[in-house]
């Protein structure tokens, strides 16, 4: 036990004289997150527009009122030709222009019917779909408005309901998908560095060759990583928590369980990198391709996976990522327990099993 | 077994798939002895000191290393010998001090015996200036003398060396061996391997492997005599050109 305290001391020194682990330790998992939280966002919130209004009746100024009145919209430029709308597009001044038709008042108690036109720059369509919808929002609460006192027959009327996240906050989705590349990152990779490094600088056989066994030599490695992993965990929810106001509603001990289950299937596959690789270069090279890549675009961290081509959605399956992004959305937005993500935890459970031994068998192999 | 003999090896062999990399060797290795251990790269050397401190298995034949078997307890053999290979393998972002008691640690020396053998070698190697500087700071030599020294910091039976002066001034060298002489006459068997045909010189026998099988072994002296030539270097052109 002593011997292994000295180890790990060893392994705190590695990492806290180290600048560039001690940054990917600490440093990235804050920026991560503040820019995920705040610069990268789906929401749309004072969104330049245009409008060129051919009525400028009553009608048409209280819905102008409407939009600039909301914080989506600020209303940039009023146009008067037709001609311009190309231009304010071409300069990039606003993301959309709306088109009020002729006679709009008129049209619309006389034919019941008026149109206006919703033209955006669609050289972001996310944005361009978002710009349209919150514009059609405010147009049906507004004829919902003018129409209360008439009753018409036949209508549908959707209730839509936006459950978990009502807000539809961004944050609630990127605050697990920004956990699970953190732990990801910093339990994988970090451990395969670490571990390569020491059979690069040749240090690996003279731990080897020493009374310590070879499980001790490689829990030695990990103990230090699952300890800030952690903490990394720990700084992440209480970022969310109290900067992004996104409550953990489900049990904070659940999560942290689910954690550290992960960070150990994490550490497994860690482990199992450096296995295969002789240089710290390579460690790394199949960490960021083989790990990093696949959490963040196959995981439906940012990509729905039932959107996806199916060969795709075969391959998520593969990925603890989309398993643990499954749980923690779980417990933090629905507030689960556990009878509702024990599948996903067993699967997790199983894939760290079988990567341990596999590396175990690897390790056994090399030594040979 | 003889009390005497340190490493006994019979027979010992080492097969990878089709190829023999150690092919039934057969030696023996007294204690206090500055055994050489000599072969071209490729040789089987390397392979054959595995064997012997317990990370490689044999395919099969019998060794003994310090009074223990190779097979059985590998991890005894361990506990008896010290080893410093031929890459520098000291951690360069830990101090001096650090890695001695980090080295110390792992043999499972106590706190307070870490503590007087740190202060020793620190004084021996005159690395008293330098006991809390990171070891990336020092100069190869002193980090080489250093790692030697931490080889030897649990006072190992033996002590094997792979190539341990690859890359080092001839001053340093010859410090080198005076070291190594130390520890020889203090007790410690020293089993090396070497590159340097002036070095072998410098041990009591040596063995030259070609091949996997070790096609010499004897005084320096009388391998001198026996291929009638005046230097190791002629000796060991001899063999490994047939």
């Amino acid at each position: 036990m002593k011997r292994f305290i000295g180890f790990i001391k060893k392994e705190f020194y590695h990492i806290f004289r180290d600048r560039r682990s001690l940054f990917i330790l600490f440093g990235m998992p804050i920026a991560q997150i503040m820019l995920f939280g705040f610069a990268i966002t789906n929401e749309i919130n004072n969104v330049d527009i245009a409008i060129l209004d051919h009525s400028k009746d009553a009608t048409t100024k209280e819905i102008i009122n409407k939009i600039s009145a909301s914080k989506y919209f600020s209303i940039k430029q009023m146009l008067t030709r037709e001609a311009e709308i190309a231009s304010v597009f071409e300069k990039g001044h606003v993301k959309a222009v709306l088109n009020f038709e002729k006679d709009f008042s008129q049209k619309l108690i006389k034919d019941n019917k008026a149109t206006v036109q919703i033209i955006t720059d669609a050289t972001d369509p996310n944005t361009a779909n978002t710009i349209s919808n919150y514009v059609n929002a405010i147009l049906q609460t507004y004829q919902k408005e003018i129409n209360k006192d008439i009753v018409i027959s036949y209508q549908i009327v959707p209730q839509t309901r936006m459950v978990y996240n009502p807000e539809l906050k961004s944050v609630y989705m990127f605050v697990p998908g920004v956990m699970t590349i953190i732990l990801m990152l910093v339990s994988a990779m970090m451990t395969s560095i670490s571990i390569t490094r020491e059979k690069e600088l040749g240090t690996m056989e003279i731990l080897l060759v020493s009374p310590l066994k070879p499980i001790q030599v490689i829990v030695g490695k990990v103990f230090p990583y699952i300890f800030l992993s952690i903490i990394n965990a720990i700084v992440i929810v209480m970022l969310s928590i109290f900067i992004f106001k996104m409550p953990v509603q489900g049990s904070l001990f659940l999560l942290g369980l689910e954690s550290v289950l992960f960070i150990i299937t994490a550490l497994a596959l860690g482990i199992l990198i450096s296995t295969i690789s002789a240089t710290q270069q390579t460690a790394m090279m199949i960490s960021l391709m083989g790990l990093m890549l696949p959490v963040i675009l196959l995981s439906g961290f940012i990509f729905p996976i039932s959107s996806m081509p199916l060969p795709l959605q075969l391959i998520s399956n593969i990925i603890p990522a989309k398993w643990f992004i499954i749980i923690i959305k779980g417990i933090m937005l629905k507030g689960v327990g556990l009878q509702y993500i024990w599948k996903e935890t067993l699967i997790l459970v199983g894939m760290t099993v079988f990567f341990i031994a596999l590396s175990v068998k690897k390790y056994k192999i090399r030594l040979e | 077994m003889n009390n005497n003999k340190v490493i006994q090896v019979e027979g010992l062999t080492k097969t990878f798939g089709d190829f023999t990399a150690v092919n039934a060797i057969t030696f023996e290795v007294e204690k206090g002895e500055i055994f050489g251990f000599l072969g071209a790269n490729g040789a089987g050397k390397t392979t054959a000191m595995k064997m012997l401190i317990g990370i490689s298995n044999p395919t099969s034949g019998k060794a003994n290393v310090a009074g223990f078997d190779v097979f059985t307890h590998a991890e005894d053999i361990k506990k008896n010998i010290g080893y410093m290979s031929q890459k520098f393998a000291l951690y360069d972002d830990l101090t001096v001090k650090e890695n001695i008691t980090f080295f110390g640690g792992i043999y499972g020396l106590p706190r307070k015996r870490i503590k007087e053998k740190s202060e020793i070698l620190i004084q021996e190697l005159g690395l008293e200036k330098v006991a809390n500087t990171l070891v990336g700071a020092l100069p190869l030599g002193w980090k080489q003398k250093l790692s030697f020294s931490v080889s030897l910091i649990h006072d190992p039976k033996i002590v094997f060396l792979d190539e341990p002066t690859g890359g080092v001034d001839p001053i340093t060298r010859r410090q080198f061996w005076e070291m190594i002489y130390k520890a020889a006459h203090e007790g410690t068997t020293v089993f090396v391997t070497t590159h340097y045909m002036d070095e072998a010189e410098y041990c009591d026998r040596v063995s030259i492997m070609v091949n996997g099988k070790i096609e010499a072994l004897d005084t320096p002296k009388k391998l001198k005599e026996q291929f009638k030539v005046d230097n190791m270097n002629d000796v060991f052109l001899k063999l490994a050109r047939g």
